[in-house]
């Protein structure tokens, strides 16, 4: 079957929100948007999801086509405020996309480089990673895996809450951490390694642990024999057309690779 | 009691030094002609509390910035404020960077009088360790640390909303509120600009009520500025103005703030301003973002 990476990705990073029962799910970015949109329409009806700006809906909206003023299936009210208390709740799943992850699992979308009082790049601030990390399931998203993105040693300011004994809590053990799935262009991985190191959990078609390793920048468990990442099937391509008529996936990767690359 | 004020009576109210509350969410809903007013005023040296957009950006590059409180400053469809960037990158303020959340306890802590609430945000991350003032404490009732985050007590804050009375009865009808009640509450005075002055009674119609999310006590002054938050939305009334925004993103790559500030800002009154970018009729036509 034809598919494209984008669609692996989606389909992939569905997957992360299956066993999630009843939590907010949010994809910040076109593609973990659309993978928490299919998860609600397919693998785990019970999910809630919000239109990205203040309504809690009962049905995803697509991605692409809407206009301004289009109808959709609110249910509740959700501004910013009440989007707080869902998530010091601990009942939400976000799948965001930091600009680096380090082996901890801590991620930075601060600022890089340079020191904290003067940065070479300042990028947008910590905005919600903190307060997420530590109330309820994180998993990110990475549309381009590089030890730019996986960075040795610490992030430069380390947002979001991982699996660093340093600087665990007091009262706090590292199982109160909950970062579930590492989904990028090449893989699909997560923190279940020995002492909650990086591990390799499906390599994408075409895609060998040897790349995975050379673009990483610290060292990540590779089990003996690594499955391939399920392709999409018919029904979830479907759905996807569905959700994103004017294929803005198409234009989230470089060259919209095709989801095969053997 | 009257509240109506002109936007440069607000500004002859702030003082150098001041801790300024700035409602809206990046480039939705914010006090834009009054950051302008500012921008015209030789007020400085101000501490800015935002979930900011342009106005911390103009602010920073106007020199008006001491030092700034936030958890992001963003455009949303430009990501980045070019502004705000330039400024950090330069080491030009101070700054307290919070998650978004412990902003929101902030100005509650601030709003009812207590001098911290204690929160697990920021436990673990950089934000205890690069905010010296932040205490991390027992707590009286269980094992576990906790982030004591501060009062955010603001000398003014600075809103906008769709209508007002002229006794300060504000109303909100977009989607979101953001967190302008918060910033109402926690200042010791609090000036909004309205797009559309109303008599009192409007409010008694159907369920006009519901949308009024403080009391009038919690207001000091009303400015009618139709159309005031441009560039940033007010919806539904009006959207972000996205082929401004990108002017003014690309001002900080070739010609620098100075020329946009000349070209619409400075020796400009407010409706001078508006004809510049179109006009109010221009302003109130802007689209919907979709998102």
């Amino acid at each position: 079957m034809n598919y494209t990476l984008a669609e692996l990705l989606i389909c992939a990073s569905s997957d992360a929100f299956r066993n999630d029962g009843e939590v907010l799910a949010t994809g910040i970015g076109l593609i973990p948007r659309l993978a928490a949109s299919l998860a609600m329409k397919t693998s785990n009806t019970d999910l809630m999801m919000t239109d990205s700006e203040a309504w809690l809906l009962s049905e995803p909206n697509p991605v692409s086509g809407r206009k301004p003023g289009q109808t959709q299936k609110a249910e509740t009210w959700m501004g910013f405020s009440r989007i707080f208390d869902n998530v010091w709740s601990g009942k939400r799943h976000a799948m965001v996309g930091p600009t680096q992850i380090d082996q901890y699992g801590q991620a930075n979308i601060s600022c890089i480089g340079g020191t904290y009082d003067q940065p070479k790049v300042q990028m947008l601030g910590v905005r919600g990673f903190p307060g997420n990390s530590i109330s309820h399931a994180n998993s990110f998203f990475v549309p381009s895996h590089n030890s730019r993105v996986f960075v040795k040693g610490e992030c430069d300011m380390v947002a979001s809450i991982g699996y660093n004994p340093e600087r665990l809590p007091k009262g706090y053990s590292l199982d109160d951490i909950d970062i579930r799935r590492v989904i990028t262009d090449l893989c699909v991985m997560d923190f279940n390694g020995p002492n909650h190191q990086l591990q390799l959990v499906s390599l994408h078609p075409g895609i060998t642990a040897e790349q995975v390793v050379e673009s990483t920048g610290f060292d990540i468990s590779v089990p003996d024999t690594v499955p391939t990442t399920v392709a999409p099937t018919q029904a979830q391509l479907d759905i996807i057309a569905e959700l994103d008529p004017l294929n803005f996936r198409s234009k989230q990767l470089k060259d919209n690779p095709p989801g095969d690359r053997s | 009691m009257n509240k109506q004020m002109t936007a440069a009576d607000v500004v002859g109210q702030l003082r150098d030094g001041m801790t300024v509350g700035i409602g809206g969410w990046g480039p939705r809903r914010k006090p834009m002609a009054l950051i302008r007013e500012i921008l015209r005023s030789d007020v400085k040296d101000l501490t800015v509390v935002a979930y900011g957009g342009a106005d911390v950006g103009m602010l920073c590059a106007a020199g008006k910035v001491k030092k700034v409180v936030f958890a992001f400053v963003s455009l949303d469809f430009i990501p980045l404020e070019p502004y705000f960037r330039k400024a950090r990158q330069n080491s030009d303020i101070e700054i307290m960077e919070i998650d978004e959340g412990m902003m929101l306890l902030g100005l509650r802590a601030a709003a009812w009088g207590i001098p911290f609430i204690p929160t697990q945000l920021g436990l673990g991350t950089d934000v205890i360790k690069v905010n010296k003032d932040l205490k991390v404490i027992d707590s009286p009732y269980d094992d576990k640390e906790w982030v004591a985050m501060p009062a955010l007590r603001l000398d003014a804050s600075l809103l906008h909303v769709d209508r007002a009375d002229e006794r300060g009865v504000c109303q909100v009808k977009g989607p979101d509120l953001y967190m302008d009640d918060w910033f109402a509450r926690a200042a010791d005075k609090t000036f909004v600009t309205c797009d559309e002055l109303v008599d009192t009674d409007y409010f008694a119609e159907g369920d006009e009520a519901r949308y009024v999310f403080w009391e009038r006590a919690a207001t000091t002054g009303v400015v009618h500025i139709p159309g005031g938050a441009h560039p940033s939305s007010c919806s539904p009334l009006y959207g972000f103005d996205v082929p401004h925004f990108k002017e003014y993103n690309a001002s900080a790559k070739e010609g620098g703030f100075q020329a946009y500030f000349e070209k619409y800002i400075a020796d400009t009154s407010e409706e001078q301003y508006q004809e510049k970018v179109g006009g109010l009729d221009a302003i109130k036509q802007l689209p919907q973002p979709v998102y």
